[in-house]
Formats: structure tokens, sequence, C-alpha cells
């Protein structure tokens, strides 16, 4: 059985970058051993957790359930770059003053997934945010103060303030 | 670099062919030792738990023939590699596609439904997954390429079991050809799951002519509690020129004891499923009955 490396280009945050990988790495274990982009978390590796997620040509997917040699002329974000072009520094905020983490291993997941949330829709009821975010798992906070945290910052976002 | 990562799926060749006959060619040279990655949203997991072991993995991903949904003469065709956001958020489909359009909220969860694809849900055949259950329900055809050439083969005869379907080895899913709404058909759509999004534990897909709420003409297809989706054909024959009331004899649901076998698991037990399965019942018919009194 062959098991040679790819040559992929892509870029991550922003960057440039060019890799040699084995097929069978996912594209989180790519971002975590060879990028040493540890922001990107890994749970369950099958699609159920969430903590993996990441922007993929501009939409959020589990990153454990694409290979990194797929990625090839991607464009990859990770928290590590929405935390640093500032797309989210508002929420980042409302996290922690609504305590919206505790052990914080969900965090850049629903970071990720709550970017798309808030890119998508300047208003949405509770009950669809809840809907929204009901593929990212949290064990430590009981959800309500995630969703309290989007809530406000797409209450901010709509009526201005910075 | 420092950090070391954990090995976790077998190790397996990649190719991602540029044409379809591309990857035709390949998938007939290696069959069953071949798996086709379409969205991945379930094959990856089966490789990084190493439920699955192939040779090659074909990653049809850049074939763009393979994507898109256009209105054709009679029905609304959905190619293979069409992403489930795609089908969830077109115009087309809202419009033409009524079932399609309600069941689509429960597939998944966004950044599944952002990658996975159409395709890939009808080729798989989950037992639990919902689009096999509409296109049956719809009695749509799917169209399939293999060496020899292209087939259609209609929805009742593509199902056969547990992931398991009328597709040889060597082909591949082209397109779903889902037919028009009859003038007067009404579509309902019930599931249940843990978690909205989660598989179902039980599921029904309805389509009905429905006139002064009296059932002219019913197609029940049941999902979560089955092997592969299931038509309720007793019930279905039961519930023909049957008037919805809520005090509808409970009698008729019973016949579904003759057309399932639900599936003993963690998501429940053959007998809670069966009653699952006839609630659903009920309130998919009553929810088909209230479309009527809405138009």
């Amino acid at each position: 059985m062959e098991d040679e490396k790819i040559q992929i280009a892509l870029r991550v945050n922003g960057e440039e970058i060019t890799a040699r990988v084995e097929p069978r790495m996912h594209l989180v274990d790519f971002l975590r051993s060879q990028l040493e982009l540890t922001g990107s978390h890994l749970g369950c590796e099958h699609g159920i957790c969430g903590a993996c997620s990441v922007r993929l040509d501009g939409v959020v997917v589990r990153g454990c359930l694409v290979l990194a040699v797929q990625c090839d002329g991607a464009e990859v974000t990770t928290i590590e770059g929405l935390t640093e072009s500032g797309e989210i520094s508002d929420l980042q905020e409302h996290f922690v003053s609504r305590n919206a983490l505790q052990c914080g291993f969900c965090t850049p997941g629903m970071l990720m997934t709550a970017a798309e949330l808030l890119e998508r829709k300047k208003s949405l009821p509770r009950e669809e945010i809840r809907e929204f975010m009901s593929g990212n798992f949290c064990r430590c906070t009981g959800y309500h103060a995630i969703i309290d945290a989007i809530e406000e910052t797409m209450n901010d976002r709509r009526s201005g303030v910075q | 670099m420092g950090i070391k990562a954990a090995v976790k799926a077998p190790k397996f060749r990649y190719v991602r062919p540029q044409s379809l006959s591309e990857a035709i060619s390949l998938l007939s040279e290696f069959a069953d030792e071949a798996r086709i990655l379409a969205g991945g949203q379930s094959l990856i997991p089966t490789l990084n738990m190493r439920l699955s072991q192939p040779e090659i993995v074909i990653d049809i991903n850049k074939l763009d023939e393979l994507k898109g949904i256009s209105l054709e003469t009679g029905h609304v065709r959905i190619g293979a590699m069409t992403r489930h956001v795609e089908v969830m958020g077109s115009a087309l489909v809202n419009e033409n596609l009524p079932l399609i359009a309600e069941a689509l909220p429960y597939v998944a969860h966004v950044a599944v439904r952002n990658r996975g694809t159409f395709g890939g849900s009808i080729a798989l055949a989950d037992p639990a997954a919902e689009m096999p259950a509409c296109i049956l329900a719809m009695q749509a055809e799917i169209v399939l390429e293999g060496p020899t050439g292209r087939r259609k083969v209609k929805a009742d005869d593509f199902f056969y079991g547990l992931y398991d379907t009328a597709m040889r080895p060597d082909e591949i899913l082209i397109e779903v050809l889902l037919p028009l709404a009859k003038p007067g058909e009404v579509f309902s759509f019930m599931e249940l799951s843990r978690r909205k999004g989660d598989f179902a534990q039980a599921g029904v897909a309805c389509r009905a002519s429905i006139s002064a709420k009296t059932f002219e003409k019913i197609r029940l297809v049941y999902f979560g509690s089955e092997l592969k989706p299931t038509v309720g054909k007793n019930v279905m024959t039961a519930l023909e020129g049957q008037t919805w009331s809520e005090n509808i004899d409970e009698k008729i649901f019973s016949e579904l004891e003759d057309d399932l076998d639900p599936i003993d698991n963690l998501h429940g037990s053959a007998a809670l499923k069966m009653h699952w399965q006839k609630v659903l019942t009920k309130r998919a018919i009553a929810a088909a009955v209230k479309k009527t009194e809405l138009v």
C-alpha cells in the first residue's frame, strides 16, 4: 500500500503555505502538528462535537472531516486568524463578559460557528440562534451564556455599538 | 516542527480526478477497494475511526459537471456533488420541491451541511438519513454512471438494505431527478431526534392528495427506525378513503406493525420506535391536511 506524501499549496490565515502531507491526515491534525496552530481543537473526530470548526473557502466546516490534501488551493481561516483580523473581537469580549466559557475547549469552535451566523444574519430569535449553534457541544456552561453572548453581539452590531 | 500528530486513519492512496471518465476508470480498476470521497461527512469519520480501510480514495470534489440544480421538463435535477447548504438555499428547490425544502433543516448541523452533498447522502443510504426517505416518497429517479454507460434507477428499486443500494461497485451517482409536485399534492415531514440535526430515531416523509380532509392518495416513507427507507404500504392502504379528524381511529396506525420492523439499538427499543412511528404518522397526516386548508 502506498503512503506517499502529497504536496499541497494553500492559504492559512492569509499566509501562503506549501507542505507535504500524508493523504490520511485531516485538516486539523495538519494545522496543529505541522503549522502549530493549536487553537483548533479535536474532540470526537467524527463530526459530532464541533470543537474542530474552521473556515474553509468562506464557510465553517468540521476540520476533522476534511483531509489536508483536499485543501490544495483552498483558503483556510482558523481561530488564530479570525482573532488577529479583529472580525470577532466584539463577540470575544461578550464571551468574556457573559462567562460564555469555562474550560475553553469548545470555545474556538463556538466562535467559528457564531462568526458565520453573525455574518449571515443581522437579527435572529434566540431559539434560532440556539438551533444554528446546536452542532457545537459545550460541557461546562450549559449553553445559555454562549447564546447570551452571541445575541448581545448581534444586538450591538445592529444598533451600531462599537 | 515540534508537535507529533497521532495516527488515526489507515493509509490509503488519494487521487483527485479532473474528469468523470477518469473517476469511473479508476473506480472500475479498484471497485470494492475504492471509496468515492464526496462531502466526506460520513466517509471521513469511518476513516478516522478505522471502520473503513480503502486502498484508494477517489475525491470527486473537482468534478463541476456533478454540481448544480436545474429545472427540467417534469423534474428538478440535483447534481450529486451539490452541497446540502446549496440545496437549502435554492429558490428552485423551495418553489418546486416542498418536501426537500421542509426536510433539509433536519439534515445535520450548519458545518456539516456546508460540506455534505445531496448525492453522497443518497449513495450512502444511511438508515437515519432524511434525503433517501424524501426521494423515495417523491418517487425520484437516480442516475448512475459506470464503465458501460449511464442508467436510471427508480427510487423504489434503489434501496436494498443497510447501506446497500442498487449501485454497482464501479458506478458513480451522477444526479437525482425529482418529479415536480402534481396539482393538489401536499407534503409533510416529521422527525424525532435527541438534538435537532442529530440522527433520526424515527421519522416519516408524507406525500398526499387530500380533498375535504379525505385522503384520496397517500404515500408514507419511514426512516430512522428501519434498516432502509421503507414504504408503509399497509398503513397507506388503510388510510386511503379515510377522513381526517383528531379522533381518527387509532387502529389504522396499528397497520404499521405489518410495514415496519424497527431496529433495537441505543436510540430506542424496537417497541418504542414502533410507538414513535405511529405517533409521527398521525402528526404527519394532520400536518398534510392542515396544508390543504391553507391553500
